[in-house]
């Protein structure tokens, strides 16, 4: 008990970021229209490819003569960048033709 | 330093971006906003970042490599794709990300073990400085094994839906399978536990059974799940890859990775409840319903009736001397391309003075918003675009419906029939109108594999055809008249 009270104290950053996070996100979605389901979901699954930063960084430390490390990372990187451009570009590509067609 | 303030910057875009997004006057800003702060963050990490020692990241080449590879696949992909294929497409996207998040804690888990598992035991005190090595190391392997988890899940999950919605892969249910799920899930979980509780379990051969393991069941997960459900299963696997970034988030202790990946945890898990209350459905329903599975047996036993086809210039004629007409789009009609044929219609009858209106059901075609998108390309005005409340009120003062390529979302089984696998889910009301005509290419039934009713009634007329030919022909028809 003594030592989970500790735990929650010393890491009360995240637990305070990950808490307001989900209340966040749901509020900021929550009256979103069903014309936007889809580019949100797809909006959404870019801003998920933020991950591409930790592949970055173990690419990045990865040790030069480590192979696998190196190959395990390259691919990471690869799949990453996918995630981020192909999700914000499709979104735009979505969005596009709603702007197109409000003139 | 700086650093910290570019992943602010980003973490801020982020949510002003998926705020944005929610709205339709700022929904692009919005998009290109976050995409902004997703590129300052991507350029800090690599220029900025420095170990807790101040060691900066080496391996440029490959960094940018890949970042160049992925850059130019990514952007030819999203470009190419056709609209009717952008939930396939959004699917894969989002299992690319996921196997990003697995590789991540592959590779972290890799280093983790070689460093542990060093011959002499003084090793331990090293990585893990203070009397808290044991919890130290429980908490960093329970981040890595939820990453590769969640991560691989999310991947080969993807994976099968974009199989699913492509028409590669068939539903597939055998008896049994969701016990079996139920108890892979804890396998899963034991074997975490175990990996994680104890330090000296984590050898390599147990995690890669593991990774083995959760892509497993990312498959089993999504195999039973009706091709129609899709949608709610990819937004359900987005918003899992969130959580699995948020993990990489704790790994690295990266507040932009923290605040993005939970953000699209939560939100996405929101989006895919709302998705399920559009087709007025619980998601437990939806995931362990094997809709579809089961459906073609009901099909089987349902009574086959006689139904009557209508000729184009009849169609032509019918519509030209209606007061109102109410088209419903389906995913028969993106599937043919046929959204600019479709507005060329509405046009014309609009000039021969009819009232042209849409009927949008909310999961028509394969993705909520699915249709207002396609129509959008088209440039069909957005006030035509009736949501289905809306066209619900109005089917009875309406003399035609014209449904283009749909059939489950009129499928009047919805309201009646409490055997149906669709029953519960709010439907277009088409049987109300004076009229109806059904565009399809065949008898065949439609995603969820059901008969409809719709089509042998009295009232209904088939049009058999490739919705683009078939509208092509009938303006050709009122041109002509």
């Amino acid at each position: 008990m003594e030592t989970l009270l500790e735990k929650i104290a010393l890491h009360q950053d995240y637990i305070y970021i990950v808490v307001l996070m989900i209340f966040l996100g749901i509020e900021v979605i929550g009256r979103v229209p069903s014309v936007l389901h889809t580019p949100l979901m797809s909006g959404a699954n870019a801003i998920h490819g933020v991950v591409i930063i930790g592949a970055i960084i173990v690419m990045g430390k990865a040790d030069p003569s480590n192979y696998l490390a190196l190959s395990l990372g390259f691919l990471a990187v690869i799949l990453g960048t996918l995630n981020v451009v192909g999700g914000f570009v499709v979104t735009d590509r979505m969005l596009e033709m709603f702007r197109h067609k409000q003139k | 330093m700086l650093l910290t303030v570019i992943y602010l910057l980003a973490s801020i875009s982020f949510i002003l971006g998926l705020k944005m997004l929610s709205n339709p006057a700022s929904a692009r800003k919005g998009n290109l906003i976050a995409a902004a702060g997703m590129g300052l963050a991507i350029l800090g990490t690599i220029f900025l970042y420095e170990e807790s020692d101040g060691t900066k990241l080496g391996n440029y080449g490959w960094i940018f490599g890949g970042l160049i590879i992925g850059t130019i696949i990514g952007t030819l992909a999203a470009k190419k794709v056709k609209m009717t294929a952008m939930p396939e497409m959004v699917s894969l996207f989002n299992g690319m990300g996921g196997a990003c998040a697995a590789l991540i804690s592959i590779t972290e888990f890799n280093h983790l073990a070689e460093t542990l598992h060093q011959p002499h035991d003084v090793q331990l005190g090293e990585i893990f400085p203070a009397s808290a090595a044991y919890s130290a190391w429980v908490g960093k392997s329970i981040v890595i094994l939820a990453g590769l988890i969640i991560g691989s899940v999310s991947f080969s999950g993807s994976v099968i839906a974009w199989g699913k919605l492509n028409g590669k892969i068939h539903d597939f249910a055998f008896k049994g399978q969701h016990l079996i799920n139920g108890l892979l899930f804890l396998v899963l979980l034991g074997l975490a536990g175990w990996i994680a509780g104890v330090y000296e379990n984590a050898n390599t051969t147990v995690f890669y059974v593991l990774l083995i393991l959760s892509l497993i069941y990312g498959v089993f997960f999504v195999l039973p799940i009706g091709g129609a459900d899709m949608p709610v299963v990819i937004s359900l696997l987005n918003s899992f890859t969130g959580v699995a970034a948020a993990c990489g988030g704790f790994l690295y202790n990266n507040k932009a990775m923290l605040t993005g990946g939970i953000l699209v945890g939560a939100a996405g898990t929101l989006l895919t409840i709302l998705m399920c209350k559009a087709m007025n459905r619980s998601l437990l329903n939806v995931l362990i319903g094997s809709f579809g599975g089961h459906a073609a047996d009901v099909a089987a036993t349902r009574a086959q009736g006689n139904y009557k086809e209508i000729t184009l210039s009849d169609t032509a004629i019918l519509l030209t001397y209606a007061h109102k007409v109410m088209i419903v789009p389906g995913y028969g009609l993106a599937v043919a391309q046929a959204q600019h044929a479709c507005h060329e219609l509405e046009k014309l009858l609009t000039e021969k003075g009819v009232e042209v209106k849409y009927a949008i059901h909310p999961v028509a075609g394969r993705m909520p918003g699915h249709m207002n998108v396609l129509l959008a390309e088209a440039d069909v005005d957005y006030d035509q675009l009736l949501e289905m409340e809306a066209a619900n009120e109005q089917f009875s003062t309406t003399d035609v419906v014209l449904v283009l390529g749909a059939n489950d979302v009129v499928n009047p089984a919805a309201k009646t029939d409490p055997a149906s696998p669709i029953y519960g889910m709010p439907i277009l009301e088409v049987e109300l109108a004076k009229n109806c005509i059904v565009n399809k290419r065949s008898m065949k039934p439609g995603y969820a594999g059901i008969e409809n009713e719709l089509f042998f009634q009295p009232k209904t007329s088939m049009l058999f055809g490739d919705a683009k030919k078939v509208l092509e022909a009938i303006s050709t028809e009122i041109k002509n008249l």
